[in-house]
């Protein structure tokens, strides 16, 4: 018992200061960090390469936020949340944002107290077939035996689709992905259902891709966003409009390589002006310095740089932009206007 | 008889025949193979087909291990370079192995620190192992724990003193009063030892961490490897002590104290070890203010140690009911006193007969530390499902990975496991 007594006294130095009620915006700035729950590690989303750099799309998140309030992509301490973990950190508030591929449900906002600030990524269910089978729809999937994640949304949606569509299916219950893989690669099943990015991801390590086809149905909603506790609005108007401002960038046409021209001097278009911090004072309204965009988009570029870095169709894991196109472009990704 | 001379017959044998060789089936290999492989029919059937089976397992993993890469940038440059050969990637384990070994946080320029603690243990568990040693190494073995946690946890010199001071005082205390009272010996060392930490705690400055000779690493930053041994060291050598005591609580006639103890084990043992790591991760935030919070590495530490504790407990008083009453009696009718007793007779015949008992649990501790990767730390498995699986590089390799770590686990404790066979013969003493 005494022993335990002594680790007590030796992680004297391991106590960290958590977060005060002043508010998260201050308290970041004062602690000059940003605590981002992130995964465990999903490709192209969120994982640390062979020299431990956190990289991904929800790790770009996390960047272009630490870079509008502190003015540093790399001042952000990554969290790894698993599943089960990832809201109590954020509810303790060990974590001051999650961006953790989350899908944004109402009881999730509503009855865990979470504010969630957007959406980052537009996914749905989807389902991956053997290209020899010659299945084009997942319409013609009657009879099918299908490869499932138990225990999820995933299950459920699976179940609802084939019988509104009066079909039957047999399912092959599964615990991981990876045993879905190994399933699935060894013909235990005809159809493999998850995530349609997960698919993608998953198909690109398989060693001949193209022989798996995605099927073009996606039979579920899963907006994935990063999300804040409930009650600290200014905190989550600094992450909503980080987010935005990292859409609105692209959709203006501002990127990592023309920014540092644009933002020299205030130029033709007003918003752009405004968003660049050259005109207005949209920064100080949030509380942070005028140039606070500028920063976050040159973190690490504007949502379609960072979207074709990570998981577009230049990476293994090759994502087309679908629903996560502009709003120009027939997708959804829509910001509020900067003014 | 007596015409039966030499000259008398034709030939009379004077010297014993040499030995001849034993017939060619009674010897060598062939009798071996007779005797242990090919008895009966039943038995050549059975060897028939074991070695069938052992050819297909080796004719599928020896070309395999043969073919395997070991350099290469990612999977698909591996299927690349076997081009349709069956061939394992062990260019994952080449490149990631640090992350295996030390988790992907810890500062690459003080990998040294932590494997300079990893050969100092094996100094300083040497005379607690091997008995024969010199009894004067065991002053670096308690000198160890404060030296380990400087080097891998870094950061100012002066928390590990002021550690050890705490001890050493407590210590003095305990020596001065212990001839009066052993109640009044640990209380009055327990409560010097607090002082002194509380005091010095206010002593060391809070900037103490940021110019410190070795750099500071978080708790978080562990992980590997690294972080299973650790762990695993820690809470074995923390549950032992600590079940003996509940082991000796269970069997005291003091109704608190009992009661106190079975509760213990008996609501530790009836609940999963997973679900305390819960407890420990999750649910603890929420016991503390959210302005401090204990370190998660000590929070699991103190889980597991009391999860291991509860069931050397029960293994001890196992060994504890297999002494005959005689032995108690004997040390009664001596006028020693329940110290005493349990320290020169009791204990040492007890935790002999323990030792499978407590190495089994050792070993089965040591394997579930595994189990923290599901609250987010990254031990090998954290790191093998986690990080490295997600990279874009190295998203389905499998078998290189989870066999490696096979191998780590499998050389650990089956030198646990040869060390306890070792110490059981060692300490034979019955004539069986």
């Amino acid at each position: 018992m005494k022993k335990s007594v002594l680790f007590g006294a030796m992680t004297v130095a391991g106590v960290a200061a958590g977060v005060a009620s002043a508010g998260t915006l201050d308290d970041v700035k004062a602690r000059g960090k940003l605590n981002c729950g992130v995964t465990t590690g999903l490709v192209g989303f969120a994982a640390p390469d062979a020299n431990g750099e956190w990289e991904g799309f929800d790790v770009g998140v996390c960047r272009a936020v630490a870079a509008a309030v502190l003015g540093d992509a790399t001042a952000v301490e990554f969290v790894p949340t698993t599943g089960k973990t990832r809201f109590t950190a954020l509810a303790s508030g060990e974590i001051d944002v999650l961006a953790r591929n989350t899908t944004w449900t109402f009881s999730r906002d509503v009855d865990l107290k979470f504010e969630f600030v957007g959406v980052n990524y537009y996914d749905g269910q989807g389902f991956m077939v053997p290209k020899e089978l010659g299945v084009s729809s997942a319409k013609e999937l009657d009879g099918a035996t299908v490869c499932i994640q138990t225990g999820t949304t995933t299950e459920l949606n699976l179940a609802d689709f084939f019988r509104s569509n009066n079909m039957s299916y047999e399912p092959v219950p599964i615990e991981t992905n990876a045993e879905a893989q190994q399933q699935y690669l060894a013909g235990a099943c005809d159809v493999y259902t998850t995530d349609a990015s997960g698919l993608a991801s998953t198909r690109a390590t398989f060693e001949t891709p193209a022989d798996h086809v995605l099927l073009p149905e996606i039979v579920s909603k899963e907006p994935l966003g990063p999300l804040v506790r409930h009650g600290d609005s200014e905190w989550g108007d600094v992450v909503r409009w980080t987010l935005n401002a990292l859409i609105t960038a692209e959709e203006l046409g501002v990127s990592s390589a023309n920014i540092a021209d644009m933002s020299a001097a205030a130029g033709d278009n007003p918003e752009i002006n405004r968003l660049l911090g050259t005109e207005g004072t949209l920064g100080e309204m949030l509380g942070l310095e005028a140039d606070w965009a500028k920063k976050a988009i040159m973190a690490g570029g504007n949502y379609a740089e960072l979207f074709e870095k990570n998981i577009g169709e230049t990476t293994p894991i090759g994502l087309a932009r679908g629903l996560n196109a502009q709003w120009t472009d027939g997708g959804l990704l829509y910001s509020p206007p900067f003014r | 008889m007596s015409d039966t001379h030499a000259h008398s017959v034709a030939f009379v044998r004077e010297t014993e025949i040499p030995a001849s060789p034993p017939p060619a089936a009674e010897t060598g290999v062939v009798k071996w193979l007779r005797a242990n492989l090919f008895a009966t029919w039943a038995n050549s059937l059975l060897t028939i087909v074991a070695i069938y089976v052992i050819y297909l397992i080796l004719a599928g993993t020896l070309p395999w291990i043969a073919n395997g890469i070991w350099n290469a940038g990612s999977l698909g440059e591996c299927r690349e370079i076997l081009s349709g050969k069956v061939g394992a990637c062990f260019a994952v384990l080449t490149e990631r192995w640090p992350q295996l070994i030390y988790g992907f946080k810890y500062p690459t320029s003080e990998y040294w620190r932590p494997t300079l603690a990893f050969f100092l243990m094996l100094v300083a568990l040497a005379p607690v192992l091997f008995f024969d040693l010199p009894r004067k190494l065991l002053i670096f073995t308690a000198l160890f724990p404060f030296i380990a946690y400087w080097l891998i946890w870094g950061g100012t010199i002066l928390t590990p003193i002021l550690a050890l001071a705490g001890f050493v005082g407590g210590f003095f205390v305990y020596q001065k009063f212990v001839k009066d009272s052993f109640a009044l010996g640990a209380g009055g060392g327990a409560l010097v030892a607090l002082i002194i930490w509380v005091v010095g705690g206010w002593l060391i400055p809070d900037t103490a961490n940021e110019n410190a000779m070795l750099l500071a690493v978080p708790s978080r930053d562990l992980g590997g490897f690294m972080l299973n041994m650790m762990l695993g060291l820690t809470c074995v050598s923390l549950s032992i002590p600590l079940g003996i005591v509940l082991a000796l609580g269970r069997q005291s006639h003091m109704p608190l104290i009992k009661g106190i103890s079975v509760v213990f084990i008996e609501f530790i043992r009836g609940v999963p070890l997973i679900t305390l790591l819960f407890v420990a991760s999750v649910m603890l935030a929420y016991f503390f203010p959210p302005e401090s919070t204990v370190d998660l590495f000590l929070r699991v530490v103190i889980m597991i140690t009391m999860f291991s504790a509860a069931y050397i407990a029960e293994v001890i008083r196992g060994g504890l009911a297999a002494l005959p009453k005689g032995q108690y009696e004997a040390a009664d009718s001596l006028g020693l006193d329940y110290a005493q007793a349990m320290r020169l007779i009791i204990l040492p015949q007890a935790l002999k007969i323990s030792i499978p008992g407590i190495v089994n649990i050792a070993v089965g501790l040591f394997k579930d530390t595994t189990l923290v990767s599901v609250i987010s730390m990254f031990d090998i498995l954290g790191m093998i499902r986690g990080p490295i699986l997600a990279s874009t590089e190295w998203n389905g390799v499998y078998w290189e990975l989870l066999g490696f770590a096979c191998v780590c686990f499998f050389i650990t404790c089956y030198g646990i496991s040869q060390y306890s066979q070792w110490l059981e013969r060692r300490l034979a003493t019955d004539h069986r």
